[in-house]
């Protein structure tokens, strides 16, 4: 590893690490979604062909993984505004963490029904 | 003064004063500013509060947006079928109301924004080259204009009976 690579490793950093690569890919996609949305002007018919492609298995997973970029995104954002405006925040960083990941996990495994569901339904039938 | 002479103590030329190094009272080497130290050329502020100011706006869009956000993913993704749904049928019923013409309206300026002023620090991070960094942020601000304007005109132009 390059030396000023690693900060501090821990959760510290790598939390950091994470919140900064959904950050980003948050936004690529939310270019995309803009232009998808767009073809509303165009004509219904060249919207519904392109929200097409959102419904198909592969697609899903990938959705599946943009809920679970936005999630992470979110709680953790609210753990940073923890950590800066409330005063035993920084204490507490590393608790708030494990919280934000311990909810993290229920909501995916709540989102998986939803957002695979029809997914597994196409690809294995009923 | 040459630099192959080494003195009896060890100190070369360079670091060695007196005649040898060419500074000498009536010949005195020029002074050099101690790094960021305030001179009269410099402007009273250096910076205004726009640093500041992006980081409250960070904090402050983020919170909205986790209500916002989050809302529209259980709309579009989990309640109703989930992504089973949309359909241009499914947006002209949804935009035939101003409260979620609002509500899309707000999210698409809060979310480009926010994300607009984190791709913003991550070039300032990484981006090491001044010209890197420059045509980085203006291919950024050009998208995110763009992006902003284009959505905000849909949303306000839709025309659910444009066929």
């Amino acid at each position: 590893m390059p030396a000023g690579t690693l900060y501090r490793g821990r959760e510290g950093m790598w939390s950091w690490v994470a919140h900064r690569v959904t950050g980003v890919l948050i936004f690529f996609f939310l270019f995309v979604h803009v232009l998808d949305t767009a073809l509303v002007r165009v004509s219904p018919e060249a919207y519904d062909k392109v929200v097409a492609t959102y419904k198909t298995p592969i697609v899903a997973l990938l959705e599946y993984g943009l809920v679970a970029a936005i999630l992470f995104h979110a709680l953790n954002g609210l753990r940073v505004i923890a950590v800066d405006f409330w005063s035993n925040g920084p204490r507490h960083q590393k608790k708030m963490l494990w919280i934000v990941l311990g909810v993290w996990v229920v909501l995916m495994i709540g989102a998986l029904y939803p957002v695979l569901g029809h997914a597994v339904r196409e690809l294995w039938g009923s | 003064m040459s630099t192959t002479e080494t003195t009896a103590s060890g100190i070369g030329p360079v670091e060695g004063s007196g005649t040898l190094s060419g500074y000498s009272p009536e010949n005195p080497a020029p002074l050099i500013e101690p790094p960021r130290k305030r001179t009269k050329k410099t402007p009273k502020s250096t910076r205004g509060n726009f640093e500041m100011a992006a980081w409250l706006f960070m904090r402050l869009s983020g919170i909205v947006l986790v209500v916002l956000v989050i809302g529209h993913l259980l709309i579009q993704l989990v309640l109703d079928g989930g992504v089973s749904k949309i359909g241009f049928a499914f947006v002209a019923g949804r935009w035939a109301s101003p409260f979620w013409q609002v509500w899309d309206l707000l999210m698409l300026w809060l979310a480009m924004l926010h994300g607009a002023n984190g791709l913003r620090t991550v070039i300032n991070d990484y981006a090491e080259r001044a010209n890197t960094r420059l045509w980085l942020k203006g291919l950024l601000y050009t998208a995110t204009v763009f992006t902003i304007l284009l959505g905000t005109l849909v949303i306000f132009t839709f025309d659910p009976n444009i066929r």
